[in-house]
């Protein structure tokens, strides 16, 4: 008997009689711990106010999908959780629907860094030094102790990916957070980074996925890693003794964006306008450390919250905001050289 | 009845039954067209396609029509650049011919992008100064002036090189080939070297792993061949199991086991064997092991339904008659299952070829395969044509090997 009136819409959809009964709204995110959040900030309190269905699906940000869905125009996913090189790259190949920032609210009550015209900022991420206090005698305070294999012996982990890494080798060098991409862009500079993490090779591990680098930590296999600063907090409220050095800590914002030709355009865009005003966004903030985009969602969170966020003051100190346009010219290059490197 | 109308009859007949088994092999054959073939086709035009820069940019690819990159580039090609660029009206056609030429030139992208924009703004001073410059007095200066990189000659050699609709160069790269400015072949700089050497890699790991499976599988084939019929069944179920388990279930259970708080360097430590922990993860070791064992079951199956097919009295008659058993098995029973090995170790060689998710989950990055590469440029860098190059050397090596082994085959079986 209770099947019965759920199953008659969907019969009238399958029969496309009915094609706007029950709206489903697909998104896509990276999934673990951040996605959780997600559902709990964004999703459920959505599903509440507009009675449209969200459907979550996670992806590790690989740009691949979107693509062959635009090309072959087939677009099944509408709202998607896009890094910011991936962003700004796709926005010019025609990947993503230009926004309507009418429907958004004022650029101005966001992070000058959270707008694009492709894509508005979910949220403030971090990629840090973190350790195991337990297994640490004193702690690390930069990356020239993360290339100390002497005062720190054992294992580290990095991200198998030229980006971030060679950033960090150029601040264990020596170059100042603010110098980093003027030296990187010289060919002396690659070098440099290059050699410098060649310095750390034998000592290296590498992870893939977010949820790697606190397991490997948690499990010993490494005494510090760079890592995603959510996950580390996440972990810690687990009740894991790990910790962040935030000196040299490279930010970056993931953005909401919607896939060109995306049939629920005017419900993602919807979507989008209501994850992103400050209540939401500071609901997502207390249940991983990510930083609000939204200038006023910083007002209604608790000062131990706010302290976690990559955007606190003590914390963007010293440092680096991600530059993805370098990246985006660069990178293909650099990950290359990177793969013939890390190969040899 | 009449032998012409019998004739007819039977000619019926057989054109019913050609006609049945045609329509009962047509589902597969569309399938495998549909499924394999095209996919392989589309791959393969990939691997050459080239029509970003043609479309984009046809006048500053005639104008730069013989250049040959050993001066400035010629003066009608910075007019030719602002008029075709300034004809794109597509953002996604302008983003598409900067990927293309960022992948040969990097900042390429940026250059192409912050160009295009300059020159479509409506009242941008660039555009303005383009538009108003007859075409002969020169682009040169406000192009420069929108970008000085324009400046740079290696930005209009990619432009140049990639005139042409089609292109060998995603090819030449998949095996760190490159044409230079003069269009000869060459060889890429030794930091950009990389693909030959997976290449090679890629063939060990296969090779490594398909002498593990037969020096791990031959035995327990032979030893399930003898089984009673009933127990063998059995204990194939057990060899069955973990081959319909999902790879990533089994590989997450390696690493479980083999990291270095892990099972088994608890149980070394524990019995002294070892003092500290040994690096079986995120090494050759791991990936070996690992693809070892998921690919077991394709040589077991193999070896034991030919081995299955071999009289046990041959070896009796043999170690009767006075042969020592170890000699009397490798001069009857081996030779009878040549064919199981052939089969077994072409599978197991041919499948690690093509393997991405174990060596990414439990290799380091000097075990990475091929299809890392393949997936690095199809994911990450969104470059598809170097993908598919790259997918393009790995069947062109996987169809030598199957050449060579029938080849081998066919003397090694022959009657």
């Amino acid at each position: 008997m209770k099947r019965a009136p759920r199953l008659i819409p969907a019969l009238l959809l399958v029969l496309g009689a009915v094609p706007a009964v029950a709206q489903q709204l697909t998104v896509v995110n990276f999934g673990g711990a951040n996605g959780a959040a997600q559902k709990k900030a964004f999703y459920e309190p959505f599903e509440k106010s507009a009675g449209a269905k969200v459907v979550p699906v996670e992806y590790n940000g690989e740009q691949a999908k979107i693509k062959a869905m635009v090309e072959a125009r087939k677009v099944t996913w509408d709202v998607v959780e896009a890094e910011s090189a991936d962003l700004d790259r796709g926005c010019d190949e025609g990947l993503y629907e230009r926004l309507d920032w009418s429907r958004l609210g004022g650029k101005a009550d966001f992070l000058p860094a959270a707008v694009h015209e492709c894509g508005v900022g979910v949220f403030v991420w971090s990629s840090a030094l973190a350790y195991d206090a337990g297994r640490l005698k004193e702690p690390p305070r930069g990356w020239a102790d993360f290339w100390d294999v002497k005062r720190f012996p054992g294992k580290r982990a990095l991200r198998k990916a030229a980006r971030f890494n060679l950033e960090f080798a150029l601040m264990a060098d020596g170059v100042k957070p603010a110098e980093v991409y003027r030296v990187l862009a010289t060919p002396e500079g690659t070098e440099r980074a290059f050699r410098k993490l060649g310095e750390l090779k034998p000592h290296l591990q590498w992870w893939e996925t977010g949820a790697q680098a606190p397991q490997f930590l948690v499990a010993g296999d490494v005494v510090m890693a760079s890592a995603y600063n959510g996950r580390i907090e996440t972990a810690r409220r687990e009740g894991r003794d790990l910790r962040l050095v935030w000196t040299g800590s490279i930010y970056d914002l993931d953005f909401w964006s919607i896939p060109k030709g995306s049939p629920n355009r005017d419900l993602a865009l919807r979507f989008i306008a209501q994850a992103i005003t400050p209540q939401r966004q500071a609901e997502f903030a207390r249940l991983i450390s990510y930083g609000p985009t939204h200038l006023k969602a910083f007002n209604g969170l608790d000062p131990k919250v706010l302290a976690q966020l990559p955007t606190a003051p003590a914390n963007v100190k010293d440092a680096l905001k991600f530059d993805f346009r370098f990246w985006s010219d660069q990178g293909e290059a650099l990950e290359k050289r990177f793969a013939a490197w890390a190969a040899q | 009845m009449e032998a012409g109308a019998l004739r007819e009859a039977l000619r019926r007949e057989s054109r019913a039954r050609t006609l049945r088994a045609l329509a009962l092999a047509a589902p597969l054959a569309l399938f495998l067209l549909l499924t394999f073939l095209v996919p392989i086709g589309a791959l393969l035009v990939r691997a050459v396609d080239n029509p970003e820069v043609a479309r984009a940019l046809p006048r500053t690819v005639e104008a730069l029509r013989g250049w040959r990159g050993e001066a400035a580039p010629p003066e009608p090609a910075f007019a030719a650049l602002a008029g075709d660029l300034s004809a794109i009206d597509d953002q996604a056609e302008a983003g598409a011919l900067a990927r293309r030429l960022n992948s040969d030139a990097s900042g390429a992208r940026s250059l192409v992008m912050a160009t295009w924009r300059a020159l479509r703004a409506p009242a941008s001073e660039g555009n303005a100064a383009v538009q108003a410059a007859p075409p002969a007095a020169g682009a040169r200066a406000p192009l420069l002036a929108i970008d000085p990189r324009w400046g740079e000659p290696r930005f209009w050699e990619v432009i140049a090189r990639n005139g042409a609709r089609w292109t060998p160069d995603y090819l030449l790269a998949a095996v760190d080939l490159r044409r230079d400015a003069g269009g000869a072949i060459a060889a890429m700089p030794p930091e950009q070297t990389v693909f030959r050497a997976i290449l090679w890699r890629t063939l060990g790991i296969a090779a490594a792993v398909t002498l593990g499976c037969l020096l791990l599988g031959y035995p327990l084939a032979w030893w399930l061949a003898t089984l009673p019929a009933r127990t063998a069944s059995r204990v194939l179920i057990l060899v069955l199991v973990p081959f319909w388990t999902s790879i990533l279930v089994r590989v997450a259970g390696w690493i479980v086991l083999l990291q270095s708080g892990g099972l088994v360097n608890q149980g070394l430590l524990a019995a002294g064997l070892v003092e500290a922990p040994l690096a079986l993860l995120f090494n050759r070791t791991g990936v070996i092991v690992a693809m070892v064992h998921i690919l077991l079951p394709f040589m077991i199956l193999p070896l034991y339904s030919v081995m299955r097919a071999v009289p046990p009295d041959y070896l009796r008659a043999a170690v009767s008659l006075g042969s020592h058993p170890l000699q009397a098995f490798r001069r009857t029973v081996v030779p009878l299952t040549w064919p199981g090995i052939g089969t077994g170790c072409l599978l197991v060689f041919i499948l690690a070829l093509g393997y991405y998710v174990t060596p990414a989950l439990v290799g380091g990055p000097s075990d990475q395969m091929l299809s890392y590469s393949v997936a690095q440029y199809a994911n990450v860098n969104l470059n598809w044509g170097m993908a598919c190059a790259l997918g393009t050397v790995l069947l062109a090596v996987t169809l030598v090997l199957y050449g060579l082994y029938r080849r081998l085959g066919r003397a090694e079986l022959a009657p």
